[in-house]
């Protein structure tokens, strides 16, 4: 680990002041991800900011049905709150369906969004990487890519995005509030995450001297509808080769509105507008789901292991939709 | 008298395991101790051409930076006992660390930093850059297929190459024939305690805290390369947690340790981390197994051929040897098994949980289940009607064999015949179920092995054996043994192993500890006990005095008169008069059940071969009865049935092992809890094996990609099925008097083919390469 000093930061201005001030200081929640890639020398921060005194672990239920999840929330306190059970069951099915209990005991709502790619040549610097080390090329296109994503890719990095829970956030329409030495402002979380293009390394919109505060889910009824299905290679405590996020509203046989949402297979959590514009307005069948699942991979680009994802992504989405769409 | 041994008795270390009062090797605090960590290579093949050192010799706390410019010269073993009792291996015998700028593989040692904390040198380590002259490795099999191989002998000098009958005559007659190839990947055994090694110099002696399942054998391997006599090393290893073959071997860090302690004149404490581990300390080679069958209609087996490749490396041949198992499994009259080997830019692979027991019966076992399915006859059925009455190989009778029993058992407990054999038929919920079965094998090894037992005056006994607990219940059954052979209680019995100033015991390989320590402690503690009895009943102050040897018992430490129990006094009563500080019984025997053993582990005529250290194994009256019993008559083998229930979801590739029942034959059961816990581990190994573990190496440069535990995926609680474990629990007459044979490996034999012929009953489809990871059956 490379060397580096620890202060606590007892509000969000210490945090924005801190930062601000030293280019190399990062913030520490949970941990969970940040530690693992300080170990393998792929974070090399000198300065920790400890965030975990701020008053940010708040889940509020809105007056117009929206939730606000506090960016301190760990991942067991948001997946078994009733709000987010009852309201929006996928994102507690999604944030289960990742890690281990004593992790999500952890890591944090802020955190979660932001952990970064569990590509095998980003967490070992001896190798190549272009999110790692700028320009330096990418290890994982010639190479082992099983793991890795078809959607989103770029000639410069193909890492899959590892977050389930931001999956379910996309298809959730979630918001996240940020606050830095500019003041507050809110991004839709569909405009958080970049796409690696040239620039792999730089992954959010988050600039180094802003913190989230919290994350908004606005009200969706038919969300307590909705459903995580994860596929991997064992039954727990493994990121997933695919999953989809999903809800339907279906009225009378016919699908009033949809969402859907990959996981594993982008370079960010991926939401599907052409999935969900097949959905819409359609009749409510398995058929309807194929289309559906058959345009959400359209643009996907496989490499020499990972083909296999374009299929069981499709699977994955019939899958889950005919769970919520009551034809299984 | 109750007897222990048999019965589930909990661990006697358990309490000391769950609070931390086990030490294992890294955990013991040395006064001054500085702490080392290795460089590795970041190519497969090449010369170093610079190492840039300055920036970490900077550094605050970093002692010294050894490389091969600055090294210690080491010796070369002279020789090697491959993996008998008493011998040393190194993992790479041609690879000695540090001595030149030569690079053979990813992840090679090529500088180890020692600093004053643990931080500091791994930091430093970080910090030193090497420039490289980089070669082409060859890394694949398929790259080197041209300069595959054919060794003469295996691991210790074990037939490898082997043939019986006319194999072009069987398989041409054959009325029904088969010819597939199955592969497995490489795997890797990550046990949970990481290798590690503290080093300690006091003038001219050394001692060593090592992780090993070679206590004797790690201690001479280090003392052979630093060029100085075992004897002025002691290694101890009081508990390891795991080693599933990775420390039967001596790898390059274990040296490293006392070459860098030596190097700072203060001790020094080497741990791998996981990312390590993937590279230099073993592994389970790859394997394309190519297996020819040919049979008759009636399923009767005419010709069996097993022709595999494997992979070493350029620095040490290890040969999996994946196709032995395959001469002994059925009654063939053809056989012909081959081991070829191709040398590979990668680590030298070892022995892992079985080794050729593991990937041979997967090739084996799925490709009888591919015969039956072709005969239409039932897969027990099939293997009944090849059922070998006596090792099809030499003619020897079993020593002991109950596998139709084992079917049964499995059949009746798994509901084998009220499956619908229809491939794909049957369902529950979105998933499609699926039956399958294969046979278990493993060797009954047991070797040379010495202990002592004393029993002392307050009425304790400790018994003694240089042979080491790597997790499996060694102290426990050990305790159980000596208590049942002195007539104590568990809670009096201490049982002393890993400290090479112990008695010499076996190393723990080839599922031998039990079997051959095993003995060992009963017989010098009947020796210790018989003592006692004599100095009783010769003794004018003894209420047994004229008393014959035979009729006395010993119940709770009080000897008696067997038809007079009112008659009788203790232990510590004998003790205590005598006047003595305690009584010692010792055994030292060299029983080998191995069909071809290295010079130490043969079978000598009057036993000294075991080393026990004050000779008097050999008035031992029961050490001889043990040894006048002509084993080379027996071949000691051990079987069992694997039988499992998948499911598997047909939309999305995911297979689910629900039950698994496992009827395992090893002889007399120790303790029915550790049994028991060896065969679920072995099954969970095999789980593993069968459904995701796999190292993936990068396609262009051979270097490992997957590092961790996180790309590395063994099973977890969640993929955990109904486990039903039995034994068949009868003494193996001939391979002891106490009847055990070893059960750590069985478990993980069978179990992976059991798995594979459940997913085709399931599907339809016939998987052949492992891992069965979902993409695999979209």
């Amino acid at each position: 680990m490379h060397p580096f000093t620890l202060i606590e930061a007892q509000n969000n201005q210490a945090v924005i002041h801190a930062l601000t001030s030293n280019l190399k200081a990062k913030m520490i929640a949970g941990g969970t991800n940040l530690l693992d890639l300080m170990k393998m020398y792929v974070e090399k921060p000198e300065q920790l900011v400890d965030i975990n005194g701020l008053d940010l672990k708040k889940i509020e239920s809105l007056p117009d049905g929206g939730v606000r999840i506090g960016a301190l929330v760990t991942n067991t306190d948001l997946a078994y709150h009733p709000a987010i059970v009852q309201q929006y069951p996928v994102l507690s099915e999604a944030v289960l369906a990742g890690a281990s209990a004593q992790l999500r005991n952890m890591a944090t709502t802020g955190g979660n969004i932001l952990q970064r790619t569990r590509c095998p040549y980003f967490f070992n610097d001896t190798f190549p990487c272009n999110k790692r080390n700028p320009g330096s090329g990418c290890s994982a296109i010639p190479g082992y890519n099983r793991m890795h994503a078809i959607l989103g890719t770029s000639g410069k990095c193909i890492a899959a995005h590892p977050s389930d829970m931001a999956v379910a956030l996309v298809a959730l329409d979630a918001v996240v509030h940020i606050q830095g030495a500019k003041g507050e402002r809110s991004v839709p979380i569909r405009d958080f995450h970049r796409l690696p293009g040239e620039t792999p390394h730089i992954e959010t919109v988050l600039q180094h001297d802003e913190l989230i505060t919290a994350v908004e889910l606005p009200a969706i009824p038919f969300a307590a509808k909705s459903h995580y299905l994860k596929v991997r290679d064992r039954a727990s405590y493994e990121f997933a080769l695919t999953s989809a996020a999903v809800a339907l509203d279906v009225n009378n046989g016919v699908i009033r509105s949809a969402r859907v949402a990959l996981g594993g297979v982008g370079t960010k959590p991926w939401r599907s507008a052409e999935a969900e514009k097949v959905l819409t307005g359609a009749k409510n069948s398995v058929e309807t789901y194929k289309t559906a699942a058959n345009v959400a991979l359209q643009g996907a680009k496989e490499y020499k292991y990972n083909a296999f994802k374009i299929e069981l992504a499709k699977r994955t989405i019939v899958r889950a939709l005919t769970t919520v769409g009551g034809l299984s | 008298m109750n007897q222990l041994t048999g019965k589930p008795v909990d661990r006697v270390d358990g309490r000391l395991k769950v609070t931390g009062g086990a030490k294992y090797s890294a955990e013991f605090d040395i006064k001054n101790l500085a702490y080392g960590v290795t460089v590795q290579s970041t190519i497969s093949k090449g010369r170093i051409s610079k190492i840039d050192t300055k920036e970490a010799e900077a550094l605050p706390g970093v002692l010294a930076i050894i490389t091969y410019k600055n090294s210690m010269s080491l010796h070369q073993l002279s020789s090697e006992g491959g993996g008998s009792p008493g011998s040393g291996k190194l993992g790479e015998k041609d690879l000695l660390p540090l001595q030149s700028d030569r690079i053979f593989y990813d992840g090679q040692h090529l500088a180890v930093v020692v600093a004053e904390t643990f931080e500091q040198a791994e930091h430093a380590a970080h910090l030193i850059k090497i420039e490289y002259q980089q070669e082409k490795p060859i890394f694949e099999i398929e790259q080197n297929i041209a300069e595959a191989y054919k060794p003469e002998k295996g691991l210790g000098g074990s037939e490898i190459q082997l043939k019986r009958g006319d194999i072009e005559k069987g398989l041409a007659d054959a009325e029904v024939k088969l010819d597939e190839t199955y592969i497995t990947p490489v795997y890797h055994h990550n046990a949970m305690e990481p290798h590690a090694t503290i080093a300690e110099w006091n003038g001219e002696q050394l001692t060593i805290y090592d992780s090993t399942q070679s206590v004797i054998g790690s201690r001479n391997a280090i003392a052979q390369q630093l060029g100085i006599l075992p004897d002025k090393v002691r290694l101890i290893s009081y508990f390891i947690g795991g080693g599933f073959g990775s420390k039967g071997f001596t790898w390059p860090h274990s040296v490293l340790a006392p070459m860098a302690a030596k190097h700072v004149g203060r001790p020094v404490k080497i741990v791998l981390t996981r990312m390590q581990m993937f590279t230099c300390n073993g592994r389970r080679s790859r394997t394309i197994q190519k297996i020819e069958l040919g049979s008759g209609k009636n399923g009767k087996l005419a010709a069996i051929r097993h022709a595999n490749t494997v992979e070493t490396s350029f620095v040490d041949e290890f040969i999996e040897p994946a196709g032995t198992a395959t001469k002994l499994l059925y009654d063939s009259p053809n056989l012909d098994v081959s081991h070829s080997v191709v040398r590979l830019n990668k680590a030298t692979p070892c022995p892992t949980r079985a080794p050729g027991e593991a990937p041979g019966t997967f090739a084996f076992e799925v490709a009888l289940d591919e015969l039956a399915y072709k005969l239409k006859i039932d897969p027990i059925e099939l293997r009944l009607a090849n059922y070998a009455e006596k090792n099809p190989h030499d003619g020897h009778a079993w020593s002991s064999k109950y596998l139709k029993e084992c079917y049964q058992q499995g059949a009746a407990a798994i509901g084998w015949t009220k499956r619908n054999v229809a491939v794909g038929s049957m369902k529950e919920g979105h998933y499609l179920v699926g039956y399958g079965m294969a046979t278990a094998i493993y060797p009954g090894n047991r070797g040379a092995a010495a202990a002592k037992v004393r029993l002392y005056p307050d009425g304790r006994a400790v018994a003694a054996c240089c042979t080491q607990d790597i997790g499996t219940g060694t102290y426990t059954i050990l305790s159980q043994i000596a208590a049942d052979a002195l007539g104590l209680p568990l809670n009096l019995i201490e049982v002393r192993l890993g400290d090479t100033q112990l008695p010499k015991g076996p190393n723990s390989g080839g599922s031998q500890t039990a079997a051959s320590a095993g003995p060992a402690v009963q017989e010098a503690a009947l020796d210790a006990k018989s003592k006692l009895i004599k100095k009783a009943i010769a003794d004018k102050k003894s209420p047994l005095f004229g008393q014959q040897e035979q009729t006395i018992s010993v119940e709770n430490g009080r000897l008696f008169v067997q038809s007079e129990p009112t008659k009788g006094e203790t232990y510590t009563d004998i003790i205590k008069r005598a006047g003595v500080p305690m009584m010692e019984g010792s055994a030292d025997i060299t029983v080998s059940t191995r069909e071809t053993q290295s010079q130490e582990a043969n079978p000598t005529s009057k036993g000294r071969g075991g080393g026990g250290e004050e000779g008097k194994a050999d008035t031992n009256p029961f050490v001889k009865q043990d040894q006048d019993v002509d084993r080379k008559k027996y071949s000691f083998q051990s079987f069992g049935a694997q039988f499992v229930k998948v499911l598997v979801d047909p939309d999305l590739g995911t297979v689910r092992v629900d039950k698994v029942v496992s009827v395992i034959d090893i002889g007399k059961v120790l303790n029915l809890k550790t049994a028991e816990n060896q065969v679920m581990g072995g099954v969970i190994f095999g789980i593993g094996m069968a459904l995701m573990e796999h190292t993936a190496y990068d396609p262009n440069n051979g270097r490992v990609v997957t590092r961790d535990l996180a790309d590395y995926l063994v099973p977890v609680n969640a993929d955990m099925p109904e486990f039903n474990v039995q034994f068949i629990d009868k003494p193996d007459p001939y391979i002891s008097p106490i009847g055990a044979r070893g059960v750590g490996e069985i478990g993980i034999t069978g179990i992976t083919a059991a798995i594979t012929n459940a997913v085709y009953h399931a599907t339809g489809k016939r998987i052949r390469e492992l891992p069965i990871s979902p993409d695999k059956l979209l």
